[in-house]
């Protein structure tokens, strides 16, 4: 199988409430950049379909990640590479002539010269939260999707069982390939992720792998190529423009009780909701 | 300018989330109508028709019993095409937001999601969001002629009805895309619950990794005492103290209760994001220094296995 997965770096996530806003735009200088987690975890699921568990340095199939950003980005590529990813696409770009729309229709292009079984993607990159590329690139490409899955269960090149995470449970589909999944937290637990290459009893460790340094050293040989956005996306005009940013209204200062009891007195007589 | 507000359906009734679409419509202040998508939707359109709206839009048939959107998108840039909407609204639940790119990408149309307020200065419409877990908040322009929008249950109240019976109108069904025979339905394993949704709960009982094995044993009573709904913080979950589907925080639900007990929650950022906006928060940690405590109304310093059967006893005592 050949995936296909997107892959953006954020500024760190355990940090963002380190988020300065400057003459209302977002300034992150300073601050950490992290491949986003839940692009992490669709490389994860990527290399879990394209190998037998047990024997994970021999890929049964194709891992190509592909990131939008400038030259440094290509250390977020190259990190990817590191942990199995065969090889890499940066598509120049600077963050803020992107928005969603832009990136699906560069993607689209990207896809049809590839021809990958499987676009794996995060739900949503935890800078910008609009959770939509994966959705709008299935819909360009005129695939199916599955978006939130928390476990796939692989049928080979032609279809995975997909338990997508739904407000209240689980929604179960099948989706015929060549398809778009976007992937939830839990995809990465032990079982989550069922290829036809791995034994059914194996189970992986919780989360993402982490890279020898052997590897990162021979990470630096796999295939990156650069790519320009005016190739793949002629119209270059964003959908979506900020006209300003500001932080959140402040919570005022509680009060510490003491004693349970004072606590119940406070609901009933002061806050008034028991 | 004119609103097509996507109806959230479940069991065949409208999900409350459905109501906060309607109050998004009122905001902007522009007359709206009501699409109704699903296989026996009577009931939900009658209910539908007390808001208000222009019009009621259903579109009923065999092949939208299951919400799929590869089935579901077509109907709706359909129909927001021939009724020449400017405004596709959507709940911001995992329904809204599988469903409302592929519209977007249907109608070329910018798709601002997750909006917690919106503003409408002589017919330009300002969406504000919440982007880095809900630490900044960005306000966006859409710049296409249509423009999607998916709507924040937690920051726009359930609308009431406003009495009359809009008209109900059956729209046709259009072909179905290439890409709906390749996704099959198979199931929908609904959390059993008796308790009320997230995102409808007046209470919210969550807790934390601290609970462990004893999660369930230790909020059950007091949620049932309550009337609570059960949340829980992603480490609770990725501990498997407790389901998924009881996540709140940027990356589960989103919710604004009237009452939020953080039960041995530490708070991290990304739980915050999930339930900053709740009227009242309590916060139950035995470490005082833990960041809840910052966002709390009411903080208690005490060990929860203590604290919470003691808050039994005492709330019963009435």
């Amino acid at each position: 199988m050949k995936v296909l997965v997107p892959l953006k770096r954020v500024s760190d996530p355990d940090n963002a409430n380190k988020i300065k806003i400057a003459g209302g735009k977002v300034d992150t200088t300073g601050l950490e950049w992290k491949p986003n987690p839940f692009d992490e975890y669709a490389v994860e699921t990527a290399l879990r379909l394209t190998e037998n568990g047990t024997n994970p340095k021999k890929r049964e199939g194709e891992v190509i990640v592909v990131t939008f950003g400038p030259k440094e980005t290509e250390m977020t590529l190259r990190a990817a590479l590191a942990t199995g990813a065969d090889r890499a696409i940066r598509v120049d770009a600077k963050d803020e002539d992107l928005d969603g729309d832009l990136v699906a229709r560069a993607l689209k292009a990207i896809v049809e010269k590839e021809k990958p079984d499987l676009v794996l993607a995060g739900k949503q990159a935890v800078d910008g939260d609009s959770n939509q590329v994966g959705q709008l690139l299935a819909e360009y490409l005129g695939w199916p999707q599955a978006t939130f899955a928390g476990t796939i269960k692989s049928e080979g090149d032609k279809s995975l069982v997909v338990g997508r995470e739904v407000d209240g449970g689980t929604l179960n589909v099948r989706v015929h390939l060549p398809a778009v999944v976007t992937v939830d937290l839990r995809i990465v637990a032990p079982t989550s992720v069922t290829s036809i290459h791995t034994p059914p009893t194996h189970k992986y460790a919780d989360g993402v792998r982490f890279a020898a340094l052997m590897a990162i050293m021979a990470a630096k040989k796999k295939p990156l190529v650069e790519l320009k956005l005016a190739d793949l996306a002629p119209d270059a005009a964003l959908k979506i423009k900020y006209t300003g940013f500001e932080p959140p209204a402040a919570r005022k200062a509680g009060v510490k009780v003491k004693t349970v009891g004072e606590l119940v007195q406070k609901l009933k007589t002061e806050a008034k909701v028991i | 300018m004119n609103i097509l507000v996507i109806a959230e359906l479940h069991d065949g009734s409208l999900r409350k989330s459905t109501h906060s679409a309607i109050t998004f419509a009122r905001q902007v202040g522009a007359p709206f109508s009501i699409l109704v998508i699903g296989s026996g939707t009577q009931n939900a359109a009658t209910d539908a028709a007390a808001f208000g709206a222009q019009k009621i839009l259903v579109a009923d048939d065999a092949s939208l019993k299951d919400p799929l959107a590869e089935r579901y998108a077509p109907v709706v840039a359909q129909v927001a095409k021939a009724g020449g909407f400017d405004v596709v609204a959507v709940t911001a639940s995992s329904y809204g937001k599988d469903l409302a790119p592929r519209v977007a990408a249907k109608l070329g149309a910018g798709y601002a999601t997750d909006i917690s307020g919106v503003k409408n200065e002589g017919g330009k419409l300002t969406f504000k969001r919440p982007t880095y877990a809900g630490n900044a908040f960005g306000y966006a322009e859409v710049q296409t002629p249509v423009k999607l929008v998916s709507v924040r249950q937690s920051e726009f109240a359930a609308a009431e009805p406003s009495g009359g019976a809009s008209p109900v109108e059956k729209v046709a069904i259009p072909a179905a895309d290439p890409a709906a025979s390749r996704v099959e339905f198979i199931s929908l394993e609904a959390a059993k619950s008796e308790r009320p949704d997230l995102g409808e709960a007046r209470v919210i009982v969550s807790g934390g990794r601290a609970l462990k094995e004893r999660f369930a044993e230790v909020l059950d009573p007091l949620a049932n005492l309550l009337g609570a709904a059960v949340g829980a913080s992603r480490a609770a979950c990725d501990a498997g103290y407790a389901p998924p589907e009881l996540q709140v925080g940027q990356t589960g639900r989103v919710v604004a209760p009237q009452l939020y007990f953080a039960i041995g929650i530490s708070g991290a950022i990304q739980h915050l994001a999930g339930m900053k906006s709740s009227k009242n928060i309590v916060a139950i940690n035995k470490d005082p220094e833990a960041p809840i405590f910052q966002v709390a109304d009411y903080g208690l310093v005490q060990d929860l296995f203590t604290a919470v059967p003691e808050l039994i006893t005492e709330l019963k005592k009435g």
